[in-house]
């Protein structure tokens, strides 16, 4: 059944296309309806998961494809990609509820983000590598077009750095892609048959790089990050949230799921480089955010700091490190969709503008008071209170760096000082500020919240509390699905 | 030998050549009475109801084998290729009545039909006399076509060029091929492989070998034979450069192919990274890198969509000449499966050109500001188009890409050695996303500017959009469910 | 309920602020009687398991769910005679501290909720035996705390509640990266279970199994981790050099905050370092044990002189409550080397009486404060008042006898715990007794000089108005008032409950 959220997806983009309704309630309806129907999918395959290391994988469906080039359609889904399917769901709806003022061109908006909902549905729940990429891929066309026409700030350039940049990372991927089908005797492009057959270590010593560096363009990875902050100022709002919650977690997913799963002794080698870079990540993004005038700049960098603690995560190659990682991914993903609904809905559509020396005059809690406890939760989730679900991910990523490579788990640590540090500035320029230029009536005149934003806000806020307290629900998902045999290869290569 | 069964093989060749000639008659007799419209009409259906029936008849009949002492080879593989080109010649066809370039309308038709049928005659040509006769029929029908337009002076020049450089490159073939005949005393391509062989790398032969991919090089616009090729796209009449683009391109691809393949296999070389051999590899691993580069590269600050697209079409071929190199049927079946896809894409795309065109005047990116506002169909159609040359999934464009590729990748038995290449075309690709976005950037991201013409919605005819239509759909089921022609041309070759 | 007394205790002031905050703005007005009688539920409830504790050893009122399995951790709650105390210094301190609170704040519904919430996040902290459960809570009181200074402060509220913040934070955090190292050798957050581990020398051949170091590099790396552990606490306390956000935090915040702030946020730092950082690293302690001596001497000292000098009344209370806190410091550390039994269960028994009493008298100075500020409106230097016990001498009489408390006069509560602490450190160090005396003499001239400057001498014209204390104030006082003498007079009402506690603790600490 978890299928049906890819083919919804891209029913409900091709229905609000070919019949473009007139009223903008059927719109939003239809793509609401979508978006529900996706999550309440996931949550329910995920609810069903059994969670047996003996038999980790459900396989959703399996027809050959392209016979001749050993291609298969094989959609299947284990833990972790039913943590991120749940992800997609929730990004999705709460993106489709911030996107309730959307006027302009809607259908058309709604539908290009439906089929990019779609195409992230489909990376994750692909177990054959060309059809993740063919998902990978047709995710990068809507996020050009969702910039580029409902866009803010220098929105056509931001779109176009985005949709190179992903596209210079798939180019690397493909040759990976090619490079392993060539290596393999052209047989198939199973992820779990290639990962059970095995590469030669010579092989995986350029093959991992050049893949893993593919994908992780597009998880953010220092020094190639710059497409985040750019392009997730420039895109509208759920865009920016599905960008940052959903789009960045492709990247890691695939550098995990295909990277790392087919070249483990590659990633053995180079994880110090990658550890390292995914450490500098982390300070750097939390370095530039502290100085950053745009209020919309220091979310987008923040993104770039948390993927850092995936990366970080990721390369640890033991099971707690990559099930924090799997965990980041999802905390960062709901935390990133509050900011970023926060910035750029709540706050940017009322007052018009992001620049942290004009917010600090306009008392923003006493404005708009339930945006004010929405940023706060957020900030708090984000700096990595316990509670909340960037606690237990950054606990475990942590944990596992501290078996790998101790001094930089100290270094992350200063790291989430760092964060903490920007999040508190931001958050006190941004919405308290203490000398209202204007009185605070006046200003929240009309300026309510409408209860898509609420519901929207609510339902981000809920996911991560309720992940932060109850981290079981996914962990005990997440950490039997690395139980697997074809991922054994590469915890091995970590102590324990 | 039989000549009745030779004509019954080449009954759909015959079937166009005969539709020619009804439709030059039908011209002359209607001219008088019709208006241009009307016989534009006529015309047209004449020449897509021979198309029609020479698809049928290919359909139908089981392909030939080999014919005439085996001066044809008119196979699965050649016959798939004959099918896509009178698909092509239909799309071309059709979209012309849009653009009413001329009051020759007979002769117009009558041109395009027997170009089609030079270049479906070069598709199965195995004798070097044939081949040569089949490429002459189609390219002076395709210097004429490309020369209709005489009131316009870039039209003009960029006929002549093709006319220059086109006859150049015959001399050259020609060269090339009676070099071989010297050497071999052969003049089938089969035959005159084992002998070939024993030569080794006779001076000779080298030159014979080069003389021959200069000339093919030529047809197919790799660099550095690919100067005519933005003149002609840019300014020759739309349908001429739609079937130079997709028609032409591919026949000359098979042949090159079936030249290399059929012709020279033991003197392919070697354009590994780390070994490089004397042979044809080599030249074509440069012409590849050099095209899929340049290509690229100066497509990214073109302004004229047709020209932007004639650089592409350059790169495209150095992509295409990856499947080549791959030296198998595996690279064979892909560069047909990506060729006729490339086709499909690029026509409709010179479709919408033309379309723009003629309702605002040109063909510059500005031009096609605002176009979902004027033609959401178009635009929509645009969009397939252009992604599918982009080659992104799930359309047909970015599965024969991956063919080609996957099939250079697995050439050599896991060596990798093309990897190089590879990773540079992929790379290219990557950059390549630029200027395509360009185009769609104009069409959906920016608003139509009120001066040119308004926003007001543009008419298009009825068939245009069925073609256009079928065209993008084709593009997208080809992309999605590209299994069963690819198996298809894979059995067709490997036999 | 029985079963889950101690969740309770957390969930009522939750449910409080649930409730605070949900009231919709026609009801504001009810959000001070709801945040009172749910701090009232809950100090209720924490007396009434007082009246069922038994003063025996163990953790008692005991709950244990499985909560994180894959990191170990459990929901794990109990309580000894120390957290008890704790929990009702917390239930006492947050009910006076809502009481003294103005009436006409704005926002009252927020105030009373993140108050609510407060107490919440330290009934959990006094509560928790799952070093996971303890650090959320620890780090959720962080929060309300922040917007508590940072909504009603004073005119520095914006940098003083970042920096408090970001102290606190980074402490934890490094406490939070030395947990993780012990987690990964140990595989449990337990805080029993790695007390006892620790005990049986556990920690450091777990350290050398799981890591391969040798014997002695994990010694060394435990001592890394403890003094992780240590910097995350002595910034909470505060330790001297580590104080450099508590005047401002102190001082800026409103008046009631600054009680809680004072009163019990200070003992959570204490409290970990009774309840995680002896047990599981005191040889680690024992290690540096003469620098942090001196360290402790130095804040008893150091903050005492700093006292001296301020003239803004709550700085000068701020300073004051570091010196306090400085001999439980002391009394800490100096029970690691003191090698009779008796003398480690004296300093150990007056660390937990002067964290209680401190917790009390603190909370009485800056409540007193907070109606000096009420009638000054706003002013409190100590140039600015004077003479103030000719308009208000019963005003003057409560003072007095809070800022006696404080100064440890004997018979009042503030007595016995720096005398069991002395009793100790001279045991152990009587160097550094020699050295704190001097504290405790500047404390006497500093609190003896604050009620001079502003009750004695001509009252300035402007105060002439001052009215005293109001029956409803008086009422607000009365218990403050009876706990000092009680406790002053017959410390046993104290010491009753948490003899066992101290009994293990000083068996603990033993070299």
């Amino acid at each position: 059944m978890a299928s049906w959220t890819i083919y919804l997806s891209f029913i409900g983009a091709a229905l609000l296309l070919a019949v473009r309704p007139r009223d903008m309630r059927w719109v939003r309806g239809l793509a609401l309806g979508t978006a529900l129907a996706g999550l309440v999918l996931g949550l329910a395959a995920a609810a069903r998961y059994p969670a047996d290391p003996a038999a980790p994988l459900i396989v959703l469906a399996r027809a050959r494809w392209i016979p001749s080039l050993g291609i298969e359609y094989y959609l299947a889904a284990d833990g972790i990609s039913l943590t991120l399917v749940v992800l997609t769901g929730i990004a999705s709806v709460a993106g489709v509820l911030f996107s309730w003022n959307v006027e302009r061109r809607a259908a058309e908006y709604f539908a290009l983000y439906l089929a990019l909902i779609g195409g992230v549905y489909g990376v994750f729940l692909s177990f054959d590598w060309f059809l993740l990429f063919v998902f990978y891929e047709v995710a990068i066309v809507p996020k050009y077009f969702l910039i580029a026409i409902w866009g803010s700030t220098r929105r056509e350039y931001g779109a176009m750095k985005l949709a190179l940049y992903s596209l210079v990372g798939s180019a690397l991927v493909l040759v990976g892609m090619l490079a392993a089908y060539g290596v393999s005797g052209g047989q198939t492009f199973n992820l779990i048959e290639l990962a059970r057959g095995g590469f030669s270590s010579g092989f995986q010593t350029w093959a991992f790089p050049v893949v893993f560096v593919g994908f992780a363009v597009l998880a953010g990875i220092w020094p190639l990050h710059t497409w985040a902050p750019t392009g997730h100022v420039a895109a509208p709002t759920a865009a920016s949230m599905l960008l940052a919650g959903v789009v960045m977690k492709l990247g890691a997913y695939g550098a995990l799921r295909v990277g790392m799963m087919l070249f483990p002794q590659g990633a053995m080698v180079w994880r110090p480089l990658f550890a390292g870079l995914g450490v500098i990540g982390i300070l750097y993004g939390a370095c530039v955010a502290l100085v950053q005038r745009d209020f919309k700049f220091v979310i987008g960098y923040s993104s770039v700091s948390h993927m850092g603690f995936v990366l970080l995560g990721l390369m640890t190659l033991n099971a707690t490190g990559v099930g924090g990682a799997v965990m980041q991914m999802f905390s960062h993903g709901i935390i990133a969709g509050l900011l970023f609904a926060v910035v750029g809905r709540m706050v940017y559509d009322r007052m018009h503008t992001r620049d942290l020396a004009d917010l600090e005059g306009m008392a923003l809690n006493r404005v708009l008071p339930f945006a004010g406890l929405t940023f706060a939760v957020a900030c708090a989730a984000s700096m990595g209170v316990p509670g909340f679900s960037g606690f237990i991910s950054e606990l475990l990523v942590v944990i596992g760096a501290w078996k790998a490579f101790p001094p930089l788990a100290v270094l992350a640590g200063v790291g989430i000082v760092a964060g903490a540090a920007y999040t508190l500035r931001v958050l006190q320029k941004s919405f308290f500020g203490d000398h209202p230029r204007a009185p605070v009536e006046e200003m929240g005149r009309g300026q309510g919240l409408t209860w898509p934003e609420r519901a929207g806000a609510v339902l981000l806020m809920a996911a991560t509390v309720v992940v932060g307290l109850y981290p079981s629900l996914l962990l005990d998902i997440i950490m039997p699905s690395l139980q697997a045999s074809w991922m054994q290869a590469m915890l091995k290569g970590g102590q324990g | 030998m039989n000549y009745g069964a030779i004509a019954w093989a080449l009954a759909p060749e015959a079937i166009l050549a005969l539709t020619a000639l009804a439709v030059l008659g039908m011209d002359a007799a209607l001219a008088r009475r019709w208006s241009v419209p009307v016989r534009w009409r006529a015309a047209v259906a004449a020449g897509v109801a021979g198309c029609l029936g020479a698809l049928v008849w290919m359909a139908a009949a089981d392909p030939p084998g080999r014919l005439a002492g085996g001066m044809l080879v008119l196979d699965d593989a050649s016959r798939f290729v004959c099918q896509a080109l009178a698909v092509l010649t239909m799309a071309s066809l059709v979209l012309s009545i849009e653009t009413a370039l001329t009051e020759h309308i007979g002769e117009y038709v009558a041109l395009m039909l027997l170009a089609t049928v030079g270049l479906m005659l070069m598709a199965g040509a195995e004798n070097m006399v044939l081949v040569y006769a089949s490429l002459e029929l189609a390219s002076l029908s395709l210097y004429a076509l490309a020369a209709f337009q005489r009131e316009s002076r870039h039209g003009l020049e960029a006929a002549l060029k093709y006319f220059l450089l086109g006859g150049m490159s015959s001399a050259f073939l020609l060269y090339g091929m009676s070099a071989l005949y010297g050497l071999s005393g052969e003049v089938e391509l089969s035959r005159m492989a084992p002998k070939l062989a024993r030569l080794g790398m006779d001076p000779l032969l080298i030159v014979a070998l080069a003389s021959v991919v200069v000339g093919l090089g030529f047809k197919v616009a790799v660099v550095p034979f690919h100067l005519w090729a933005p003149d002609v796209y840019q300014a020759a009449p739309l349908p001429t450069a739609a079937l130079v683009a997709s028609g032409s391109k591919m026949a000359s691809f098979y042949l090159l192919i079936r030249f290399m393949l059929e012709g020279f296999p033991e003197l392919a070389g070697r354009a590994d990274w780390r070994g490089w051999e004397g042979g044809w590899m080599p030249l074509l691993g440069m012409a590849a890198a050099l095209s899929i580069g340049l290509g690229n590269l100066v497509a990214l600050v073109q302004s004229s969509v047709r020209r932007l697209l004639a650089y592409s079409a350059i790169a495209h071929a150095g992509y295409a000449l990856l499947g080549v190199m791959a030296g198998n049927a595996e690279g064979t079946a892909a560069v047909v499966y990506y060729l006729s896809t490339y086709a499909l894409a690029v026509i409709g795309a010179f479709g919408v050109a033309g379309i723009v065109e003629r309702n605002s005047g040109g063909d510059r990116l500005e031009n096609f500001a605002g176009l979902w506002q004027r033609s959401p169909l178009l635009a929509a159609c645009l969009f397939v188009f252009i992604l599918s040359l982009a080659g992104l999934p799930p359309l047909a464009g970015f599965v024969g890409k991956f063919a080609v590729f996957a099939a250079a990748a697995g050439a050599g038995g896991g060596g990798l050695g093309l990897i190089w290449l590879i990773a540079w075309a992929l790379g290219m690709s990557a950059v390549s996303l630029y200027y395509y976005l360009q185009v769609l950037k104009q069409a959906y991201v920016r608003e139509a500017e009120a001066g040119r013409g308004s926003s007001a919605a543009w008419r298009v005819l009825p068939a245009t959009r069925v073609v256009l239509l079928g065209l993008a759909v084709a593009v997208v089921l080809l992309g999605c469910f590209p299994g069963g022609v690819l198996s298809w041309l894979r059995a067709a070759l490997g036999s | 309920m029985a079963g889950h007394e101690l969740t309770w205790l957390t969930m009522a002031p939750l449910l409080g602020a649930a409730v605070v905050a949900c009231l919709p703005r026609s009801q504001e007005a009810r959000a001070r009687p709801i945040g009172l009688s749910a701090a009232g539920i809950a100090l209720a409830w924490a007396l009434g398991l007082a009246l069922r504790f038994q003063d025996l050893p163990g953790y008692q009122f005991v709950e244990r769910l499985s909560w994180i399995p894959y990191l170990g951790v459990e929901y794990h709650l109990g309580v000894d005679g120390l957290g008890l105390a704790m929990a009702l210094l917390t239930g006492f301190v947050m009910l006076l501290a809502l009481m003294v609170s103005r009436t006409g704040l704005e926002r009252p519904r927020l105030y009373y909720a993140l108050f609510l919430l407060l107490e919440a996040g330290l009934m959990g902290t006094f509560t928790a035996l799952n070093f996971f459960h303890w650090f959320l809570c620890w780090e959720l009181s962080l929060i309300p705390a922040f917007f508590l200074i940072r909504l009603w402060g004073g005119p520095m509220r914006g940098s003083v509640s970042t920096g408090f913040f970001l102290y606190t934070l980074a402490g934890s955090v490094a406490m939070l990266l030395a947990f993780q190292v012990l987690f990964l050798a140990t595989g449990t957050f337990d805080l029993p279970g790695l007390a006892r581990l620790s005990q049986e020398g556990g920690v450091t051949a777990r350290l050398s199994e799981y890591f391969g170091w040798p014997e002695g590099v994990s010694r060394r790396v435990l001592g890394w981790v403890g003094a992780g552990v240590f910097l995350g606490l002595a910034v909470k306390v505060p330790l001297m050099p580590l104080h450099g956000w508590l005047p401002g935090a102190y001082a800026e915040a409103p008046t009631a905050v600054t009680m809680v702030l004072t009163g019990v946020m200070s003992k959570m730092g204490l409290y970990g370092f009774l309840r995680i950082m002896g047990p599981i690293f005191a040889d680690a302690m024992r290690g540096a044990w003469g620098m942090l001596m001196v360290l402790a001497v130095v804040t008893v000292v150091g903050s005492a002189a700093a006292a001296w000098a301020q003239k803004d009344l709550k700085r000068l209370l701020a300073y004051s409550s570091i010196n306090h806190l400085g001999y439980c410091l002391l009394g800490i550390f100096a029970a690691l080397q003191c090698g009779s039994e008796s003398a480690r269960q004296a300093a150990l028994g007056g660390v937990i009486l002067q964290m209680f009493n401190h917790g009390i008298n603190a909370a009485t100075l800056f409540g007193l404060v907070a109606l000096v500020e009420r009638r000054s409106g706003g002013l409190r230097d100590l140039d600015d008042f004077g003479g103030l016990r000719k308009a208000a001498p019963v005003f003057c009489g409560v003072m007095g006898m809070a800022v006696f408390a404080s100064l440890g006069l004997p018979g009042l509560n503030g007595f016995p715990g720096e005398f069991l602490i002395f009793t100790g450190v001279f045991a152990a160090a009587p160097w550094a007794a020699v050295a704190s005396v001097l504290g405790l003499l500047l404390t006497a001239v500093f609190l003896l000089g604050l009620m001079q400057r502003m009750f004695h001498g001509p009252l300035p014209g402007r105060w002439s108005g001052w009215t005293d204390l109001s029956p409803r104030e008086w009422a607000m006082m009365i218990p403050s008032l009876g706990l000092m003498l009680v406790l002053g007079v017959y410390p046993q009402a104290l010491l009753g409950i948490v003899n066992a506690a101290v009994v293990e603790l000083a068996a603990v600490w033993a070299p």
